[in-house]
């Protein structure tokens, strides 16, 4: 038969499809790589929020210690799943956490913390356009960084802190580093 | 006890299941018939096997058994007991294990009932069915085993995600399952033909109404998780062209190709080896859209689970069913004989050109679909393809198909007369013009409205044209009434369930396009006693007040109604915030009407006592559920049609 050869036309495309699968099972999709892991937090100063009593968030706040930076928003929904287990964090005293209110309006980021509870050292506000977090790496909210003691960015985790993620990730590098 | 009785079970199935395969495949090369009857023995025993493990693990989800991995994870003693049931597939372990007894049932259906096949068709049938099963048998034991147990088991499970807990998604993966599994049948008589190297019009008999069922269920399963996602997610959206969706819609797509192909090779025998082809397709879509949901190759908010390891698994079965399966087709192919010629303006043209439609349809979806996937994986980055997309591929696919869609039925066989038939349409083309006018005019006449409009006229056009083609049928206005009253009865119901399919659709797109084009949405800080203006009516705040559940508390806000100041209805949407695992949900409140939906949710109070609220104006909306339940039921009746009971199980009716 003269296009004996179009009849193979299907499963040569599924060879190929097949190819991209295989690749694509070993990327992560939601893995999004920071360009700033190990290297030092970039210079930055921001505003405290109303009525926490706090001098705001500077880049020298993030060295000294382990510290945990969370980016959050009052008009982030995630980060309101998020909050109760920073709550349980709090509690445990066993990391600072540094709070970033991205793009977000001071009042209500405020009034935002005084509902759900607050469980940051320091919270600075990064107003829309909000480029001072991105300097830091950031792409959405909630996110949240491990800074070491000399002030480098040692983890990114993007998305909402559970327990899982705590336990299996975040706690472990954070103890490695207090070392 | 009971658990490891099903664990035992689903390892002893497994074995069944490729002795199943074994048997089948080559006891029908041998042409033996012992062997052959053997294989058909193993079908009805791998559905004892199978059952008995799917009933074990509902019994752990019934009584709470938080001794399991499965049960612990993903259920809690104080959830109700309809979704302690739904649970059972609300997750990875448990879903495949539902797929896998599906699969048992359609293989034991044939083995059973399919007295009236070729011996050796059959065997190969139910050969490939073991095959499958197989598979699956081996993916859920070796990584995704429902049944393991934990050392230290939990005073009580993690929960059921709340968005889950819900009757319309407790439904929807059962029979979104039945129509995946059931494209499973058509794909074996695929292959057993292919290995037979025969198609014939007997064939395509058989294929169509398992294919016609598996459709009536996808059909229906895609409409629940559609329903689901306008009411439980809270933002009027009720398609997100999500990979997970999508997932569920090319094989769909595909499948309602195939149902009109097979027509072809069962009324004309030609496009067989077209059919064929399809038939692997659809299967392959629906194994494609388990990888891809189970695998976690692509991101979406629907998946829950993902493990490189199972994902490997997957693929190497995709790359044994579907490449080995292609491979075949590639080599036997060639060597179907082609049967009846016709000419591009006919019924087989009009068919072939909802096939190509379909399929480029199907295709456009899988392409986006795996378009991020392409990129990521040639280093071009995160991106992400969303309905823009799609729906500027989709538009300009489905408004010819539309078209067509009520000139097909009215041509011939083999050669049509396209302006015989287009004079008998001129009224149903008047009339969808005068239609689309006066809800133009309705909607306000404006410029920006002629696409939907336009949209309105296809529908009209659809829906007349499918009643005037049923019409003809009966001679009615044309004859004395008596006589079409006699001629209505002799309708065969395969052609009244045409008509109801085709406009079952046009009903949908009454609906897709009326709530696209003339959607209203507020959303606004409301205070108790305020009122805000929703398209014709006023929406007062009257109360808000905290309500306990079984597993969670709510806030429940009551909305007044009315129109020029008279009172209309009361709704109260809820915001509930569970506690395990701790989220919160929203359920709306919907008032449908003819024309439309009032749409209402509650969200988190706002600082100052007062609350967010969201109301929709949903025009027409109701038209697209009501739309998919009749294209469903078309389906159904079809498939009752005496002709296709030569297909259906050997039963009642027959003699």
């Amino acid at each position: 038969m003269k296009n004996r050869w179009a009849y193979l036309l299907p499963v040569i495309l599924f060879l190929g499809l097949l190819g991209f699968f295989t690749r694509g099972l070993f990327l992560d999709p939601r893995a999004i790589p920071s360009v700033m892991i190990d290297k030092p937090a970039p210079q930055m100063d921001l505003a405290a929020l109303p009525g926490r009593g706090d001098t705001g968030l500077k880049t020298e706040h993030l060295k000294g210690q382990v510290s945990l930076v969370n980016i959050f928003g009052s008009w982030c929904v995630s980060c309101v799943a998020e909050h109760p287990y920073l709550m349980k964090i709090k509690a445990q005293k066993i990391v600072p956490i540094m709070g970033i209110d991205w793009r977000d309006d001071p009042v209500q980021g405020a009034l935002w913390l005084q509902k759900n509870g607050d469980p940051y050292d320091r919270v600075g506000v990064d107003p829309a356009p909000g480029h001072a977090s991105v300097d830091f790496g950031v792409t959405g909210a909630p996110e949240s960084f491990i800074v070491d003691k000399e002030g480098r960015i040692r983890y990114k985790h993007v998305g909402i802190i559970d327990d899982r993620v705590w336990s299996e990730i975040l706690l472990p590098i954070i103890r490695e580093l207090q070392k | 006890m009971i658990t490891e009785a099903g664990h035992f079970a689903l390892a002893l199935a497994l074995f069944v299941a490729l002795a199943q395969a074994g048997l089948g495949l080559y006891g029908a090369q041998r042409g033996d018939k012992g062997l052959m009857a053997a294989a058909s023995g193993a079908g009805v025993a791998l559905l004892l096997l199978v059952g008995v493990a799917f009933a074990a693990l509902t019994h752990a989800y019934v009584i709470s058994d938080f001794s399991l991995v499965n049960v612990a994870s993903n259920s809690h003693s104080a959830k109700p007991m309809l979704y302690k049931i739904s649970g059972v597939w609300g997750n990875h372990e448990g879903s495949l294990l539902l797929w896998l007894t599906i699969l048992a049932l359609f293989g034991g259906v044939v083995a059973i009932f399919g007295k009236g096949l070729p011996p050796s068709l059959k065997a190969r049938v139910v050969g490939v069915q073991g095959l499958v099963a197989g598979a699956f048998a081996a993916f859920i034991l070796f990584t995704s085993n429902p049944f393991a147990r934990i050392a230290r088991p939990p005073m009580d499970g993690n929960g059921l995600n709340p968005l889950l807990q819900d009757p319309g998604l407790a439904f929807h993966p059962p029979f979104l399952y039945l129509g995946y599994v059931g494209f499973s049948i058509a794909f074996s008589f695929a292959i057993a033909a292919l290995i037979e190297g025969k198609v014939d019009a007997a064939w395509a008999r058989w294929v169509r109404p398992w294919t016609l069922a598996a459709w009536v269920f996808l059909t229906l399963g895609i409409a629940l998780g559609s329903w689901w996602a306008y009411y439980e997610l809270g933002w009027g959206g009720w398609w997100y062209w999500d990979p997970v969706e999508n997932a569920s819609f090319m094989p769909w797509l595909a499948g309602t190709a195939l149902l009109h192909s097979a027509l072809v090779v069962e009324k004309r025998d030609a496009l067989k080896s077209w059919t064929i082809l399809l038939s692997i397709l659809t299967f392959s879509l629906s194994l494609l859209g388990t990888f891809l949901v189970r695998s976690g190759v692509i991101t979406s908010v629907h998946s829950f689970a993902s493990d490189p390891g199972r994902g490997l698994f997957i693929l190497a079965m995709l790359a044994a069913v579907v490449g080995g399966s292609l491979m075949l087709y590639a080599i036997r192919a060639p060597g179907l004989k082609s049967g009846g010629l016709f000419q591009p303006i006919s019924r087989e043209g009009g068919l072939l050109f909802n096939n190509l439609i379909m399929s480029t349809a199907a295709g456009s979806v899988l392409l986006g679909t795996l378009y991020p996937l392409f990129v990521d994986a040639l280093g071009g980055g995160k991106v992400s393809v969303g309905p823009p997309f799609f729906n500027s591929v989709f538009v300009p696919l489905m408004v010819p198909l539309i078209v067509s869609m009520a000139i097909g039925p009215m041509l011939t066989w083999k050669r049509g007369d396209l302006w015989t038939v287009l004079k008998r349409l001129k009224f149903v083309f008047a009339a969808a013009l005068v239609f689309a006018g006066i809800v133009w005019l309705l909607a306000g006449g404006k410029m920006g409205d002629l696409a939907a409009a336009g949209g309105m006229a296809l529908a009209a056009w659809l829906l007349l044209g499918s009643l005037w083609e049923l019409g003809e049928r009966a001679l009615l206005f044309k004859a004395p009434w008596a006589e079409a009253l006699v001629r209505v009865r002799q309708i065969p119901l395969a052609a009244w369930g045409m008509t109801l399919a085709h406009g079952g659709l046009a009903l949908a797109i009454l609906g897709v396009v009326g709530s696209s084009s003339w959607v209203e949405e507020r959303i606004q800080n409301m205070k108790i006693g305020e009122t805000v203006r929703l398209h014709d009516v006023d929406v007062l705040l009257e109360s808000v007040e905290e309500v306990p559940g079984p597993n969670y508390g709510a806030l429940k806000g009551t909305f007044l109604l009315s129109r020029d100041g008279k009172e209309l209805l009361r709704l109260s949407p809820e915001r509930r915030q569970y506690q395990t695992p701790p989220r919160p949900t929203s359920e709306t409140a919907i008032h449908s009407t003819w024309l439309g939906d009032y749409y209402t949710v509650i969200s988190e109070p706002a600082p100052g006592g007062s609350y967010v609220t969201r109301f929709y104006w949903q025009p027409l909306i109701p038209w697209l559920w009501a739309g998919a339940l009749v294209m469903a039921l078309g389906g159904l009746v079809s498939l009752l049609d005496r002709r296709h009971r030569v297909g259906v199980p050997v039963g009642r009716r027959t003699k």
